[in-house]
């Protein structure tokens, strides 16, 4: 027969893009979801998740509209390309989901994560400590004789980088939040 | 002004409202007052099973010979847990049906109550939705939503846990008509330029194949209907998994049969060697598609699917169609016809000339011989004896499930209840009860195994006591008869209690319920014993003693690809599976 004259990713209806199968390499995906704020939802999200295998790098939930009652769950996770769109498509199916949006994929998005570090020290180490924290604009927002809490917000490159820095100069105690992340220009919910 | 009840009457209204006619339930502490409420009308009737795995299977059955969501009633705890079971195999067949079950009440929730359990997280993973409903003003709605979502998109198991308080408090009452959908309404339309391009492929291929699902049944009987146009006016064969049994009928013309693991020859060397596959609701399971990297390596590949995750999951598919499998072949029916309903004749008649040849094997040919009955020779006369009748077939789950699909032959859809994605052995004698509770006047058989028969038999009580006439047609041959086939084929033929021991006297067993017994093993007995099951007016057990050591075949061996097949007889078992294979189930 001949060949198939529809060109890939040229409908607009179809939930899939026409791909290549090859697809080996995992990357990773920042997916938005806005879910109705109901008991049990979350558990959903992640029994999916567990259930089926797929991998969760980061995750953050909260209410954004209360009259609504829609939360907004922001998942960080790896795969290849088909099992990226396993996930989105049984993202899709449970019922109190109402969107999943992948971030990476849709165009330019601003992803930032929030994280509190102790820092522990005395003499030069502490000195450098803030020396550090002021180029990283880190904030500080306890302190006492020999320690101090910073907190930082950035991707999580940049809260990786801070905290290998701090590691020597007595990082004692570390917590993030996990990605939010927003597209830059279309509003999606 | 919205009716004023009690949660326990806002259920018995709910159900009513949604045209609920039958109820399979068990009572317990946590469902007190719904029963109460049940006891005071005679709208609802109300089905005592004997455990509560029955009745969800039952439930199962109901909805899939009406088209219509079966309803269960269960208690807390112990209840809600023996439903489990039933909710996975419905969530793997896309089954409709409402499970309501009580809770302790919630105050007393998270307090390891008597006979309480987490029922909404314990069925979380197994039903498309659940609810815990913990005020009496959101009962009537949850219980509309439910109905909808069990019934849309891609239908499915739903469960709502309901709180003793929350059923005697009072509270206002929303009919369907006034209470919020929700958000949940998947599409059902497919998009039109893929249709078109399939409509295309469809006049230049060569070599098509129709390979349908139980998405058609799932779909309704218009569904059915159109496809059989599209088939007869395009000229196209058409194979069917085990869940799309009937929405082609067997008598058609252009019918390969079943395809898949134990399915016929030329329907897997047809998917094999096809230069378009157009898959109608179904789902490319492992038993369908054998060695994914060698399946039907030479076609372009359309899947209409009314769920986006099933598409692209196994194989990946150059034409996605997302939408209802009924509303879909409306539009490719129509697309092909206004672009001038054309085929390439010259081609097809090739293909059909390939075809014949491997119809020609005859790949479900058996030898009936000496005083042993064959398990494919008793279906065959079942078959002959029964097909005129309005039939209704239940099966339980192994060797017998696979020669009832290969040996009888489906006319129409909801005609054939089968546990396909989850296998569950017990599945079928409940089923057979909730088809005849829909279809009293109907011949319902479940055809099945001793050993599966077993699991679910408290349910003769079930069928004696609301006098439902099914057909228990057991192919007894003291073993697990599937498991042994492995056994012989991937472990040396070292049988390991795959055997059935103690059996029970089966006649005796179903006179003890008060119900007829028949057992045959001699070939020449074996037509009157099926005439004499078809013609009592109440439940039978039939005892078919049949030949111990028969497999199942055709066979494509774990792992292996579709033109790999086992044919019967004078297979060679030992290397049948090889070592890659043999880690598959």
């Amino acid at each position: 027969m001949s060949p198939l004259k529809i060109k890939k990713g040229t409908s607009r209806h179809s939930a899939y893009d026409l791909r290549d199968h090859h697809d080996t390499e995992i990357a990773r995906h920042t997916l938005a979801v806005i879910v109705d704020n109901e008991a049990g939802v979350l558990a959903r999200v992640i029994g999916l998740f567990s259930g089926r295998g797929y991998n969760i790098e980061s995750l953050t939930v909260a209410e954004i509209d209360a009259d609504g009652h829609k939360s907004r769950i922001t998942i960080v996770t790896a795969g290849t390309p088909s099992v990226i769109e396993q996930i989105k498509a049984q993202l899709g199916r449970i019922v109190p989901v109402h969107d999943v949006h992948d971030l990476t994929v849709e165009g330019p998005s601003v992803e930032r994560e929030l994280a509190l570090f102790k820092v522990t020290g005395v003499g030069d180490k502490r000195v450098e400590a803030l020396r550090l924290a002021d180029i990283f604009r880190a904030n500080v927002v306890d302190s006492t004789l020999d320690s101090f809490v910073f907190e930082v917000t950035g991707t999580p490159e940049k809260i990786d980088a801070f905290a290998e820095l701090m590691r020597p100069l007595g990082l004692s105690e570390l917590a993030r939040t996990g990605v939010a992340a927003l597209a830059r220009s279309e509003k999606i919910c | 002004m919205a009716k004023q009840m009690t949660g326990a009457a806002m259920v018995v209204k709910a159900l009513k409202d949604q045209g609920v006619e039958v109820v399979f339930g068990y009572p317990g502490g946590a469902v007190l007052p719904i029963y109460d409420e049940i006891f005071q009308q005679n709208e609802i009737r109300h089905v005592l099973v004997r455990h509560e795995q029955g009745a969800v299977h039952m439930a199962e059955g109901y909805a899939r010979s009406t088209g219509k969501p079966g309803v269960v009633l269960v208690t807390s705890g112990p209840g809600a847990t023996n439903a489990v079971t039933g909710l996975t195999d419905a969530l793997m067949d896309s089954i409709p049906i409402v499970v309501l079950t009580g809770q302790v009440p919630t105050f007393m929730i998270g307090n390891d109550a008597f006979q309480e359990a987490d029922t909404v997280g314990i069925t979380r993973p197994c039903t498309k939705h659940n609810w815990l409903v913990k005020e009496t003003d959101r009962l009537s709605p949850v219980i509309h939503e439910a109905f909808h979502v069990a019934t849309s998109g891609r239908p499915g198991p739903v469960l709502v846990d309901i709180p003793k308080d929350v059923q005697f408090a009072s509270g206002s009452y929303v009919a369907p008509k006034d209470a919020p959908t929700g958000h949940y309404n998947p599409p059902t339309k497919g998009d039109p330029d893929i249709i078109e391009a399939l409509a295309e492929a469809m006049e230049t291929a060569k070599r098509p194949v129709f390979y349908t699902g139980g998405g058609v049944i799932n779909s309704g009987p218009g569904a059915s209907k159109t496809l059989r146009k599209l088939v007869e006016m395009t000229g196209f064969p058409i194979t069917s998994t085990l869940m799309g049994l009937g929405a082609y009928p067997a008598s058609g013309k252009h019918w390969l049969g079943m395809l898949g693991m134990h399915g016929l020859y030329e329907a897997n060397l047809a998917m094999h060697d096809c230069d378009l596959m157009i898959n109608i609701g179904a789902r490319f399971d492992d038993r369908i598609t054998g060695r994914v990297q060698d399946f039907s390596p030479d076609s372009v590949k359309a899947h209409v699917d009314i769920d986006p995750s099933s598409i692209n999951k196994v194989i990946h598919v150059d034409l996605p169609i997302i939408g209802d499998c009924g509303v879909v072949l409306e539009q490719l029916l129509d697309v092909w016809k206004k672009r001038g309903a054309k085929t390439d004749r010259a081609a097809l008649s090739t293909w059909w000339t390939e075809i014949e040849k491997w119809r020609a094997v005859d790949c479900l040919k058996f030898t009936q011989t000496g005083n042993t009955i064959k398990p494919q020779h008793a279906l065959s006369r079942l078959e002959a004896l029964t097909k005129d009748h309005d039939r209704y077939i239940c099966t339980e789950v192994g060797q017998h499930q696979m020669w009832a699909a290969q040996y009888l032959g489906f006319e129409d859809p909801n005609r054939w209840m089968t546990s396909g994605g989850l296998g569950t052995m017990g599945y079928g004698f409940p089923a057979s009860i909730g088809v005849q509770m829909a279809h009293p006047d109907a011949l319902v058989i479940n055809v099945a195994g001793e050993a599966s028969w077993l699991m679910n038999m408290q349910e003769l009580g079930t069928a004696v006591q609301f006098r439902l006439p099914v057909k228990q047609f057991i192919l007894n041959n003291e073993r697990l008869g599937m498991v042994r086939q492995w056994q012989e084929l991937l472990h040396g033929e070292r049988y390991s209690h795959s055997w059935s021991e103690a059996l029970p006297d089966f006649v005796k067993l179903a006179e003890a319920f008060g119900c007829k017994g028949i057992t045959v093993s001699d070939p020449a007995d074996l037509d009157d014993a099926i005439m004499e099951m078809i013609n009592y007016d109440g439940p039978v057990v039939f005892d078919c003693l049949v030949e111990k050591h028969e497999n199942c075949f055709p066979m494509i061996p774990s792992g292996e690809a579709h033109n790999k097949m086992l044919l019967g007889e004078d297979v060679d078992t030992q290397s049948a599976i090889k070592e890659g294979g043999a880690v598959l189930v």
